[in-house]
């Protein structure tokens, strides 16, 4: 099926199969591999990406439901070659450790602060429900989110 | 993990849905956010032939205060569902349940009308509205029909949704002010509920749903009964599991389940108890 999504501001035209995941549609069609797969059951959140600006786990959405959106991927925050300030927060802060679901807590992070600018601590523990770290790092996660949203490092 | 084969169709409206669904049988199912769906087909637990593609239908996206009770429709999302002011103010039990369903990933793609047609047992909604005393409203090839939340649920992921039908608004009676708790016991975050409570009590009157303790949502008919005739909450409470039939499974057995919902119901009743 023809599909027409904007990823990272670049409009791809794109002919999938239908039972082609948004996941598999941006490593693989677009070699956007920084959305990581993890648990491929939408429980980790490492594939988290924006649809039309907020998160979703994108090994649960079809490429074709976001025929005609806009998909922002881990690639697409730097924009003139500056970081976007949460991943800056995450660098400051040393908010990861293996990294691999750093990609899926950035893209959650921010948009949890769209939804809810100046959370409290429980509020982005509650907010990163979606999103596991193995590696346990969730303190230095958190404080990365919450330095973000004080606009601060 | 990929889903096997299928056709795709993308319905520009409710009516085109339907005569889709009816042209493919029952090989052909709706989508909608897909968040209950998907999974079962990735894991090749479901394998329709057809997807008929409904989650652009967005005026089937709308919360609306009726009177007696709130109107959403079914393609209402469950972030959509938890931070609406009409339905925090008018049924707050509900907009409680949809902020404990999965995770905020999940709400942004996960629908209200998705939650309940899936009539799985261990979700929050279907449980929620049933204790709330819902009405569902179904959209067929011959015309729309109403569907009390109590005749819906027929066993494991059965709902009375015949295959040609389309659930299209869910109407909760408002609340009036009445006490309620939300009670989802997991032992990770954005897990299903072990066992889950829906409890309201106010207005000379209660209602007390389970979460995951059987093949269907439970409605608690003999704790209302009770509270009515003026037993007490722990009295009432430990009636809580006499109309349900869970299972064992790899969370708890059937006899921790029990224990569950008899705890669950009475912190459930004391927090709704004003």
């Amino acid at each position: 099926m023809k599909i027409s999504v904007t990823v990272n501001g670049q409009t791809h035209e794109s002919d999938v199969e239908p039972r082609t995941l948004l996941v598999q549609y941006v490593r693989e069609d677009l070699g956007l591999t920084g959305t990581n797969i993890g648990c491929d059951t939408s429980s980790c959140g490492a594939c988290s990406l924006h649809l039309d600006g907020e998160a979703v786990k994108s090994c649960t959405v079809l490429a074709v439901q976001a025929d005609g959106s806009q998909v922002t991927t881990i690639e697409g925050l730097v924009t003139d070659g500056k970081m976007h300030p949460m991943q800056d927060a995450f660098m400051q802060n040393h908010g990861l450790q293996c990294g691999f679901c750093t990609p899926g807590m950035v893209m959650a992070g921010i948009s949890l602060l769209n939804e809810n600018p100046n959370p409290t601590e429980d509020e982005v523990r509650m907010g990163l429900e979606g999103n596991l770290c193995r590696c346990t790092g969730y303190h230095n996660i958190v404080q990365s989110i919450l330095a973000c949203a004080k606009g601060g490092k | 993990m990929i889903p096997s084969l299928f056709d795709y169709k993308r319905a520009s409206s409710a009516a085109e849905a339907i005569s889709l669904v009816s042209e493919y049988g029952e090989d052909a199912k709706f989508l909608a956010g897909g968040h209950s769906l998907l999974p079962l087909m990735k894991l090749r637990l479901a394998a329709p032939s057809v997807l008929v593609d409904i989650g652009r239908l967005k005026d089937l996206s709308y919360i609306t205060d009726a009177g007696s009770y709130i109107a959403i429709g079914a393609l209402t999302r469950h972030m959509d569902v938890e931070t609406s002011p009409i339905v925090k103010q008018h049924v707050p039990l509900l907009a409680c349940a949809a902020g404990h369903v999965g995770d905020p990933q999940v709400r942004h793609r996960g629908t209200i009308g998705g939650s309940i047609a899936h009539a799985d047992s261990a979700s929050d909604l279907p449980a929620t509205t049933l204790a709330l005393g819902a009405t569902y409203v179904v959209q067929g090839a011959s015309g729309t029909r109403e569907i009390a939340a109590t005749d819906f649920y027929k066993g494991f992921l059965e709902s009375a949704l015949q295959p040609d039908e389309m659930l299209t608004e869910i109407r909760v009676p408002k609340m009036n002010g009445a006490g309620w708790s939300f009670q989802k016991f997991n032992r990770r975050a954005q897990d299903w509920a072990i066992v889950g409570v829906a409890a309201w009590r106010g207005n000379g009157g209660s209602g007390v749903a389970l979460v995951n303790m059987g093949s269907t949502p439970v409605l608690a008919t003999d704790v209302a009964t009770a509270l009515a005739s003026g037993a007490s909450v722990a009295d009432a409470a430990e009636l809580a599991a006499a109309q349900a039939d869970p299972q064992s499974d790899l969370n708890a057995s059937a006899e921790y389940r029990v224990h569950l919902a008899k705890v669950l119901v009475r912190r459930a009743l004391e927090e709704a108890t004003k």
